[in-house]
C-alpha cells in the first residue's frame, strides 16, 4: 500500500465511523437545545436498540434468508428499532425528566444518570435471553456477535483501498436521515414549534404552543435516531453487548459538544471531526494515544471557543 | 405407677444421652472455609463456571471433610456488571472479606493477574495462602521478571503466601515466539491491550522473537472499549506482517481484532495467548473470522489432552456435570486438591500450618504429570500446548517445549 492509499483508507475508515457518532451525537443535541438537558441515558437507549435489532434478526432466522430478503430484513430492523429506541427515549421524558421541569437543572441531570444505569442493566438482562445468537444467553455480560448481513468484499475490486458495503450502507442510512431532519427542523410547522420552544418556552407556551407535546416529539426524534444508527453500528462493527452505550455515548456527547452542542449541523461536524482524528491518531502516532488526543482536542476547543465549533455565541440561558 | 414412669424416663433419658455421646463423636472439630475469587460476571464466566466446578469437585471427592473437619467453601465474584470484568475494588473487598472471616484458611484466585495485584498483599499480612488456577503475569513471583519492585511489594510479611498451577508468561511468551517462527512467521506485528497480563506476555514475545531472528515490524496498545480497530488494520495491512500477535482476553476484545483484521482483509495468521482460550473467544470472533489460521498457546494441556490423572478428572467432571470442562477448570480443581492435600497433612489446622503445609507440596500427583512448587511459589510444571481453531472448536495442535 502506496502512502496516499494509505491515507484514503484511513478517511474512509475516518468517515464511516463518523457518520455513526454524529447520527448518536444528533440525539444528544436535539435534547440539549431543547430543555438544556444532557440526556446521559441516550446511549443506553441505542444500546437497546442494538439488542432489539439481534433479536429481530435470531426470531426471524434472518441470517438464513436470501441476499435481497435480507435487506428487507436490514429495512424490517431499521424501522423497529427507531421506533423503539424513539418511545422509549420519549417515555423516559415522560416518566423521568418531565415531572422534573421545573425543578433544578441538576435534579434532571442526576435523574438522567438513573435512567442510563436502568437502561444498561436492562441490556444486561436482554443479553442472557435463551437465544441461539444471544449464543444460549449463558453469559449475559459477554459481547454477542451479531452475524455479517453486509457483506465484506470490496467494492473496488483488486484495488489495495478497500471500500466494503457496510461503508456504503453506513452513507445510505444516516445522510437522507441527516437531511431529513434539518427540513424537519428548519421548514416545518413543527420544526418551528420546536425552535421556539428552545428559544423560550414560555414565550412559546403563550403562543399556545404545546410545550410538553414539542419535547416529547423532540425526544422521540432523537431516539428514533439512535435506533437507526444501533442497526447500523451493529451492522457496521459486528458486535455488540451492554457496555457499547457508555463508549458510544461518550463520543457522540464529545462530538456534540466539539461541534457546539444544541446545533444539528455542529454534532455532525464533530462526529466526522473525532472519527478522523481517531482513525489519523492510530496510523499516524499509536492507538495508545487516541484517547488522550480526541480529549485534548476537546479541551483546547473549548478553552479557546466554549460554544464548540459552531455553537451559537450567544449567552447562556440562565 | 410413678415408678413405671420414672424408669421410662430414666431409660428415655438414658437413651438420648448415649446418643448425645454418639453424635459427637462423629461431629465435626470446626469448620474450615475455602474462598475463591474468579470474575463470574461477564465474558469469562464460562469459563469461570467450570473453575468453580473442578474445586467443588475436589472438595466432593473428599467427602466434604479432611480429618473431622468439615470443608466450607464461597464462591466470591470479583467482577463487577459496571466493567463486565474483573474489578479492582471488587477483588480488594473479597480479600478483605477472606480475612475478617476466621474460619478462612485458604482462597482460590485469582484468574487475572492484575487482580491477583489487588489480593496477594492484603492476604499475604493476613497469612491466608493464596492458590491460583489461571495467574500467569511472572512478575507476581519471579525476581527479575517483571518490575523492580516485584513480587516483594506483594508479600509485605516476607513468606511466600501465593502459589501457581500454571506455567507463566515468561515461559508461555518465549514458547509463542518459537511456534510463530515454525509457523513461517518472518514479521511479526505485536498488540497488547495495556494490561498487566497482556502487555507482559507481548513484551516477552518480543524480546525472544527478536532472539531467533523474527522482525517485530509493529508494537502498540489497544483501546480495549474501542468499537472497532478498522483504521489499526489499515496500519498494519500496510507494513504486511505474516502475524499478527495479540497480547490480551476475550474481555479486552481480542474477538473484535480478529472480525476487524478480516474485515480489512488481511489474510495472515493471528496468534493470542492463553486469555483467549475459552469458547466466548470464537463466539465473540465469529468463527469464520477464525478458522485456519488462528493459534492460540495455553500453559498446560486442553482437557481432551489429559492423560493418567488429568483423564480421570475429565471423566469424573463430565459424569457430575455433563458437559465438558473449559481449559482452566482442571486448574480449579487441582488448586482444591493442593489445599485439601495441605489441610490433612498440616501440623496445625489453622492458617500458618496450612501455608506452610502449600509451600511444602513436592512431588503433587496432579493432573499434568508429578510437578513441586519451588521457592517463588512456582509450578515445576513446563507443559505448554498450541491450539488452533477449527469449524467453531479449538483444536489441539502439538505439545509446545515440553
Amino acid at each position: 500500500m502506496q502512502d496516499s492509499e494509505v491515507f484514503l483508507q484511513q478517511l474512509i475508515t475516518g468517515l464511516s465511523n463518523g457518520m455513526i457518532i454524529a447520527l448518536i451525537a444528533l440525539g444528544y443535541t436535539m435534547v440539549y437545545g431543547i430543555i438544556e438537558l444532557i440526556n446521559f441515558a441516550h446511549g443506553d437507549v441505542f444500546m437497546l436498540g442494538a439488542f432489539l435489532a439481534l433479536t429481530l434478526l435470531g426470531m426471524f432466522g434472518m441470517e438464513a434468508w436470501p441476499q435481497h430478503w435480507q435487506l428487507a430484513g436490514v429495512v424490517l430492523m431499521l424501522v423497529s428499532c427507531a421506533a423503539f429506541c424513539g418511545t422509549l427515549n420519549w417515555s423516559l421524558d415522560r416518566l423521568a425528566y418531565r415531572p422534573l421541569r421545573r425543578a433544578s437543572k441538576l435534579s434532571l441531570l442526576v435523574s438522567a444518570i438513573g435512567c442510563s444505569f436502568i437502561c444498561t442493566n436492562l441490556g444486561l438482562f436482554w443479553g442472557g435471553m435463551p437465544m441461539d445468537v444471544f449464543a444460549g444467553g449463558v453469559a449475559a455480560a459477554a459481547p454477542k456477535d451479531f452475524p455479517q448481513l453486509v457483506p465484506q468484499y470490496n467494492l473496488l475490486g483488486e484495488s489495495a483501498v478497500r471500500v466494503v458495503p457496510a461503508d456504503i450502507a453506513v452513507l445510505v442510512v444516516t445522510i437522507p436521515l441527516m437531511i431529513a431532519l434539518v427540513y424537519l427542523v428548519k421548514r416545518t410547522r413543527l420544526g418551528r414549534a420546536m425552535r421556539a420552544v428552545a428559544q423560550d418556552s414560555t414565550a412559546a407556551a403563550l403562543m399556545g404552543i404545546p410545550v410538553d407535546r414539542v419535547i416529547g416529539v423532540t425526544f422521540f426524534i432523537g431516539g428514533a435516531l439512535g435506533g437507526f444508527a444501533s442497526v447500523v453500528y451493529a451492522l457496521y462493527n459486528n458486535t455488540i453487548g451492554f457496555q457499547m452505550g457508555y463508549r458510544a455515548g461518550m463520543d457522540a456527547f464529545t462530538a456534540a459538544v466539539l461541534g457546539g452542542i444544541g446545533s444539528l449541523p455542529g454534532a455532525v461536524l464533530g462526529g466526522l471531526t473525532i472519527g478522523c482524528v481517531r482513525a489519523m491518531s492510530d496510523q499516524y502516532v499509536e492507538t495508545r494515544w487516541t484517547n488522550t488526543i480526541v480529549f485534548g482536542i476537546l479541551v483546547l476547543i473549548l478553552i479557546f471557543r466554549p460554544s464548540g465549533l459552531l455553537g451559537s455565541t450567544r449567552r447562556e440561558k440562565v | 405407677m410413678t415408678h413405671h414412669a420414672l424408669c421410662v424416663l430414666s431409660l428415655a433419658l438414658t437413651s438420648s444421652l448415649g446418643c448425645t455421646a454418639w453424635a459427637q463423636s462423629t461431629e465435626s472439630k470446626g469448620t474450615l472455609t475455602i474462598l475463591s475469587s474468579l470474575p463470574r460476571t461477564g465474558s469469562a464466566n464460562a469459563q469461570t463456571t467450570t473453575i468453580v466446578n473442578g474445586i467443588k469437585l475436589a472438595i466432593a471427592e473428599a467427602g466434604g471433610q479432611v480429618d473431622g473437619w468439615t470443608i466450607a467453601y464461597q464462591d466470591l465474584d470479583d467482577a463487577s456488571p459496571q466493567r463486565g470484568n474483573w474489578d479492582p475494588a471488587v477483588e480488594a473487598q473479597n480479600a478483605n472479606a477472606a480475612t475478617k472471616d476466621a474460619t478462612c484458611i485458604a482462597y482460590i484466585g485469582t484468574f487475572n493477574s492484575g487482580a491477583a495485584k489487588v489480593a496477594m498483599p492484603i492476604l499475604n499480612r493476613a497469612g491466608i495462602v493464596m492458590v491460583s488456577p489461571a495467574n500467569t503475569y511472572p512478575g507476581l513471583t519471579k525476581p527479575g521478571k517483571g518490575e523492580p519492585n516485584e513480587p516483594m511489594v506483594y508479600r509485605p510479611t516476607g513468606t511466600v503466601s501465593y502459589f501457581r498451577i500454571v506455567p507463566t508468561d515468561d515461559l508461555q511468551g518465549v514458547q509463542a515466539a518459537d511456534w510463530a517462527k515454525q509457523l513461517g512467521a518472518k514479521k511479526v506485528f505485536v498488540l497488547h491491550d495495556r494490561e498487566l497480563y497482556g502487555k507482559g506476555i507481548a513484551d516477552v514475545f518480543c524480546d525472544h522473537a527478536k532472539t531467533i531472528g523474527v522482525e517485530i515490524i509493529g508494537f502498540d496498545g489497544t483501546d480495549s472499549k474501542a468499537a472497532n480497530y478498522r483504521s489499526l488494520v489499515t496500519k498494519i495491512k500496510a507494513v504486511s506482517p505474516d502475524l499478527v500477535y495479540f497480547g490480551g482476553t476475550t474481555q479486552t476484545n481480542a474477538g473484535q481484532i480478529a472480525k476487524d483484521l478480516r474485515a480489512g482483509g488481511y489474510e495472515g495468521m493471528y496468534m493470542v495467548p492463553d486469555g483467549c482460550f475459552e469458547q466466548a473467544f470464537i463466539e465473540a470472533a465469529g468463527d469464520s473470522n477464525l478458522n485456519g489460521n488462528t493459534y492460540i498457546t495455553f500453559g498446560g494441556l486442553p482437557a481432551d489432552q489429559l492423560t493418567g490423572r488429568g483423564a480421570a478428572f475429565r471423566d469424573a467432571y463430565h459424569a457430575k456435570y455433563g458437559s465438558d470442562p473449559e481449559a482452566y477448570a482442571a486448574y480449579g480443581y487441582e488448586a482444591a486438591r493442593v489445599v485439601l492435600q495441605a489441610i490433612a497433612e498440616a501440623k496445625t489446622r489453622d492458617r500458618a500450618g496450612v501455608l506452610a503445609a502449600v509451600a511444602a507440596t513436592k512431588n503433587f500427583d496432579g493432573v499434568l504429570g508429578r510437578w513441586s512448587f519451588d521457592a517463588n511459589g512456582d509450578t515445576s510444571s513446563r507443559v505448554l500446548s498450541g491450539q488452533t481453531v477449527k469449524d467453531g472448536k479449538f483444536v489441539f495442535v502439538k505439545v509446545l517445549g515440553g
